[in-house]
């Protein structure tokens, strides 16, 4: 046999095995491709969506809520409200402990809610009304308030930026300016795995052994949380295409959130699941402190340039995957209502260059800042372009990344006084936030005090202030409600463009008992 | 030599003061502030100033330059603003697949390109000639982040031969790393090898005109001794300036590669960087960048002493 038919045996050979060698697969690991790229790991120092997930697996909340929207104890066994409703006395679960294997305290409740009063806005709320929040016990804390707080329970159920999630005391007590300094271990279902973490690639969870579940069935974010698999592993795929590919090929189990256009592919696929896991506003946020926005004609004028199925087509495609929706709060959700959106429900592009004109507009130029990496908001934003070219405006179509819009956006001058003014940006809500105005920074109406853009509108913020106090479903909080909606749709904060949604997508041959919430939790479910 | 090489690493200095100093500059007047990124969407401006100032980035543009450059003297690139981990280990977390990448298209494109400039200086102006220009052609015209998705849709998806993403060191085992590299390697090698083998071509051309050829043939000297034995060696300094020159385009189309593939390499730390502002992990790989590609550059002039021997430093 000559050398040269031995090299040729012996390439073919390893050809073959590299080929069709196929890896060991571990049927108790789930690979997850979530939205985001894990950098941070205290969710009470970012509001980034993906440290909030990170949340959700390794930390607890005193309260969640459920299904039906109502908060329900977690950590918390019981819980005491005074007759004056001014002190809650609250007793956490026994059995609750760190990843370390100590015990959770009380003290560390109290030190992570401190933590979280300080920079979340229903938090701030809430604290505004405190005279005093202590740990009596081990495992009882004493919050006292200055005066009756409808939403305090509410407030601590909170499921979005930020979820006032409990760090143990050592963390929570320290700076809140800065992420803190520390391990990452929490008392929730599973645990990180730091060794195991490549930034950029890869972050692991296990599952966390001692974990004491609640006895109901899991709900929403309430419930047990009862933990099926060994093992997470979010895996970072940065481009839509290739992790779609991936989930086809088996290479991972889940994705979070797939792009639009990646949905027409995945429903075909059998072999691929898809549930709705959240819902999103996009809005027109105008600068109220920059002409001609900061008359409210001008921003009647938007509200009535606006053809909601004409933008959520241009964001979302096809009508299964939007729908319209004339309320500031959300539809189909308990605060739905659309009281007052009359300039809101028909188009009417005469009468809205006719306010445009009695607003002062000129001519001058108007910037609409478009985020070219983010293909909704940005689909939105050439839609506005071009709706307020028919009305005659002269706009100045900006086009950046979304790093540069975030960082022009506090910008208050007019752009003619400085390059980085504004007059318009878009931005979307995700449901859990529209359903919660008093934690929503986006319809906050708090002026100066208020998110980027400064909406002013002292009657919604007394109209919201009012409505913490009253109780849900009866008469006197559906007048709360009218009034507060009406006075939004008096003063615009920002113009509502319908709703679209959001779907994650799963290998059904693989995964199921998934709680569908918006933001992926792990726990329930079964991989098969 | 000697002397030669040491010259040549000390005239990186001025080089690498010139990038540091231009880098330090374009990234903090850039539009984008990473305060706000890392605040996140709902962050409140107090917020978002208090992280700025956390991160040292209120203070004036001088007094950041000089304790940026303070730590570089001792060889320290910083801490990441987003992740907080030293930015020299970040970099050597993600070198590997790089590395591995780019060793493995130069290898692939070299092997592939040089036989088939050879082929096509040889024939010149035939079948297989134009065959070889339209190829090269394709490989130049086609982007690599399509020809990558072709690549996976063909032999991941349907034929389910290869992985579609991710990377596997050859620590954890020899068969996965290979596997994993076939793809990517394929997609950014392509490009790389049209360049080579047009070089190839269009020097050996000029090379095989040449009167030392005619009289090798006249010899009777095999074709294949003549193309590579006598031709080729004195064609290759062209060839060769290409291969260090084309090493830009390599680092350039790597960055595309691991977005594609998903790979953790340095190109995806350098994109992910620049979209979130971490000034320190740009200035650090950009550093890394330039100090390479002068080594390559370096390495190239050297070997030019193996081919041609009236060359000497």
């Amino acid at each position: 046999m000559s050398r040269k038919m031995v090299f040729r045996g012996m390439a073919g050979s390893l050809i073959g095995l590299f080929l069709f060698w196929a890896g060991p697969a571990s049927a108790q690991t789930v690979r997850a491709v979530m939205h985001a790229e894990l950098k941070f790991f205290d969710p009470l120092f970012t509001t980034a969506d993906i440290t909030q997930n990170h949340g959700y697996m390794i930390y607890d909340t005193l309260f969640s809520l459920d299904e039906k929207g109502q908060p329900q104890p977690q950590m918390v066994d019981t819980y005491r409200v005074s007759a004056d409703k001014l002190t809650y006395t609250f007793t956490l679960r026994t059995g609750l402990k760190w990843h370390d294997g100590k015990p959770v305290r009380s003290a560390d409740a109290v030190a992570s809610l401190k933590r979280w009063g300080v920079k979340d806005a229903a938090g701030q709320k809430l604290f505004a009304r405190t005279a005093s929040l202590e740990a009596t016990n081990d495992r009882t804390f004493v919050l006292k308030l200055k005066e009756p707080y409808g939403l305090t329970i509410r407030a601590l159920a909170k499921e979005y930026s930020y979820v006032p999630f409990i760090l143990p005391e050592r963390e929570a007590v320290q700076d809140p300016s800065k992420p803190f300094e520390g391990e990452k271990i929490g008392s929730g279902p599973f645990m990180f795995v730091e060794k195991e973490w490549v930034p950029g690639a890869k972050s692991v969870y296990v599952k966390f052994k001692d974990y004491v579940p609640r006895k109901e069935p899991a709900s929403y974010y309430a419930g047990g949380k009862v933990v099926n698999v060994e093992r997470v592993e979010w895996i970072v795929i940065p481009d839509q295409s290739t992790a779609v590919a991936a989930l086809e090929k088996g290479e991972v189990d889940y994705l979070q959130r797939p792009q639009v256009d990646q949905w027409p592919l995945l429903r075909k696929n059998l072999a691929v699941g898809m549930y709705q896991s959240d819902v999103y506003q996009m809005q027109i946020h105008p600068n109220h402190l920059v002409p001609p926005f900061d008359n409210v004609k001008a921003r009647q004028a938007l509200m009535l340039m606006v053809n909601q199925p004409d933008y959520l087509q241009a964001i979302a495609g096809d009508p299964q995957n939007w729908r319209t929706c004339y309320s500031y709060l959300g539809c189909k959700g308990w605060l739905e209502t659309d009281i007052g959106a009359d300039l809101l429900k028909k188009q009417d592009l005469d009468r809205a260059k006719k306010l445009l004109a009695e607003a002062g507009y000129k001519g001058e130029k108007i910037v609409v800042m478009a985020p070219s990496d983010f293909p909704t908001i940005n689909a939105a934003a050439l839609t506005t372009a071009a709706m307020l070219r028919k009305l005659g405006v002269n706009v100045d179509l900006q086009t950046m990344d979304w790093g540069t819009l975030t960082s022009r956006r506090p910008v208050k001058d007019p752009p003619s006084k400085n390059p980085g003014g504004w007059h318009i940006f878009h931005t979307t809500s995700g449901y859990a936030a529209l359903k919660d105005p008093w934690g929503h920074a986006n319809v906050s109406t708090a002026c100066d005090k208020a998110w980027f853009g400064w909406p002013c509108s002292p009657r919604a913020s007394k109209a919201l202030d009012e409505l913490a106090d009253l109780t849900g479903g009866t008469d006197a909080f559906k007048k709360g409600l009218a009034e507060y909606h009406s006075a939004l749709m008096e003063d615009i904060p920002y113009v509502p463009l319908g709703e679209f949604f959001s779907y994650a997508a799963y290998r059904k041959d693989r995964l199921s008992h998934i709680v569908e919430t918006p933001f992926g939790v792990f726990w329930s479910m079964v991989k098969q | 030599m000697l002397i030669y090489i040491v010259r040549r690493i000390l005239a990186t200095l001025p080089v690498m003061g010139v990038v540091v100093v231009f880098v330090f500059l374009l990234v903090r007047i850039a539009p984008g502030d990473p305060a706000a990124i890392i605040a996140g969407d709902y962050a409140t401006p107090e917020n978002i100033q208090k992280i700025r100032a956390g991160l040292g980035l209120d203070k004036p543009i001088h007094v950041q330059f000089t304790l940026y450059v303070t730590s570089l003297l001792k060889g320290d690139l910083g801490v990441s603003l987003h992740s907080r981990l030293p930015v020299r280990q970040l970099i050597l977390q993600r070198v590997e697949p790089t590395a591995a990448l780019a060793a493995s298209t130069l290898i692939f494109a070299i092997l592939l390109a040089i036989p088939m400039g050879v082929l096509a200086a040889w024939k010149a102006g035939s079948l297989i000639d134009r065959a070889v220009m339209v190829f090269t052609v394709g490989g130049f015209s086609v982007p690599i982040f399509w020809l990558g998705f072709l690549l996976i849709f063909v032999f991941s998806v349907k034929l389910d031969l290869l992985p579609v993403q991710g990377y596997v060191s050859f620590r954890e085992g020899f068969t996965p790393f290979v596997k994993h590299l076939i793809l990517p390697t394929l997609a950014l090698g392509m490009v790389y090898m049209a360049l080579l083998a047009r070089i190839t071509r269009a020097s050996l051309l000029e090379v095989l005109h040449s009167e030392y050829v005619r009289t090798a043939y006249a010899k009777g000297l095999r074709p294949s001794r003549v193309l590579f034995l006598h031709a080729l060696k004195n064609a290759a300094v062209p060839v060769l300036t290409t291969i260090g020159v084309g090493f830009a385009l390599l680092i350039g189309g790597v960055v595309i590669t691991e977005s594609v593939f998903a790979l953790p390499g340095l190109g995806r730390l350098t994109v992910d960087a620049v979209l979130q502002r971490d000034y320190a992990i740009i200035q650090g790989v950009t550093l890394l960048f330039a100090f390479v590609y002068a080594l390559v550059n370096l390495a190239v002039d050297l070997s030019y002493t193996l081919f041609d021997p009236r060359i000497r430093y």
